[in-house]
């Protein structure tokens, strides 16, 4: 049994569509975890003069969108609001809502076994993928 | 296709694995909890008006910002253990003490952040 679960990625292959989503989540994981980090790396960079707290700090790495950091004492919010942090904001959203959705319906397939209810489930994420990602990058980019 | 598969929902709920299982359920409120928080917010942004601003308005509440630290602190430090022994699998052999030094790591960290919460919330 341990022989056969510690098989390696290589081994086992990846064969179906349900392989490929498997390795996206831990790859996506790791994506967030890197641009959490440089969320994190910039805001220490950009404020390290000004009165920033923990929750300030943490709601900026976990969505670098200016609009989090209005509420702050920061005296210039110019180079919050570049172009770069809004490609890292768009890129963690995107990834974070494909994620996301797609973890969404391995809950859901836990739960309802009938082929039209999954079938329905998966026409669901896919509109909600489009829909959060499109509201998103909306709220990103006119912030 | 994996798309028939027979369990029943009953079933399905009342699932509990030999081993691991406080992880995997804690993993699974806690991305749960964040897909919910972040498409309500969202939304909400994107409303904006009195509507957007009630619901936004729960996050600045302390019992809420405990409960959507431990979702993220929780899912992001047992996410990182999965991918590991996933991408490692040899590593799947010390899974048990992979998860003792999960928590080794979660409840400091979660403690602070309940610390650092509790302390603005009363301080104001
Ligand atoms: C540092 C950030 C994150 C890490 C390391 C991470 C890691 C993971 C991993 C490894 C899994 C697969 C679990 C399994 O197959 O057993 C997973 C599932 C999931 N993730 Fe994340 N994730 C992160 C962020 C997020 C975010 C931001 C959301 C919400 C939008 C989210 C929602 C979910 C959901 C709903 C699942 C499915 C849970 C289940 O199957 O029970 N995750 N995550």
């Amino acid at each position: 049994m341990t022989t056969k679960r510690t098989l390696s990625i290589k081994q086992r292959g990846l064969t179906n569509f349900e392989a490929v989503m498997w390795i996206f989540t831990r790859l996506s994981a790791l994506a967030i975890y890197g641009l959490i980090l440089v969320g994190l790396i910039g805001a220490l960079i950009m404020g390290a003069r000004n009165q920033m707290n923990f929750a300030d700090v943490m709601r900026w790495a976990f969505m670098p969108n200016v609009t989090h950091v209005q509420s702050t004492d920061l005296q210039d919010l110019n180079p919050w609001a570049s172009p770069f942090w809004k490609l890292t904001a768009s890129a963690l959203l995107l990834v974070a809502v494909a994620h996301g959705v797609h973890g969404l319906v391995v809950i859901a397939d836990d739960y309802i076994a009938g082929a039209g209810a999954r079938k329905f489930i998966r026409f669901l994420s896919i509109v909600m993928m489009i829909s959060m990602s499109g509201i998103g990058l909306y709220l990103i980019w006119t912030s | 296709m994996g798309l028939k598969r027979g369990v029943s929902l009953s079933a399905g709920l009342r699932y509990k694995g030999p081993s691991g299982y406080l992880t995997y359920i804690l993993h699974r409120i806690g991305g749960l909890g964040m897909a919910i928080f972040i498409t309500v917010h969202l939304l909400a942004s994107f409303i904006g008006g009195r509507t957007g601003g009630f619901f936004n308005g729960i996050y600045e509440n302390w019992a809420f910002q405990i409960f959507i630290f431990f979702c993220v602190l929780f899912h992001a430090i047992n996410g990182l253990r999965i991918t590991i022994l996933d991408l490692w699998p040899k590593l799947l052999d010390y899974q048990k003490e992979a998860i003792w030094l999960e928590w080794a790591v979660f409840i400091p960290l979660f403690g602070i952040s309940v610390f650092v919460i509790m302390n603005s919330a009363l301080g104001g």
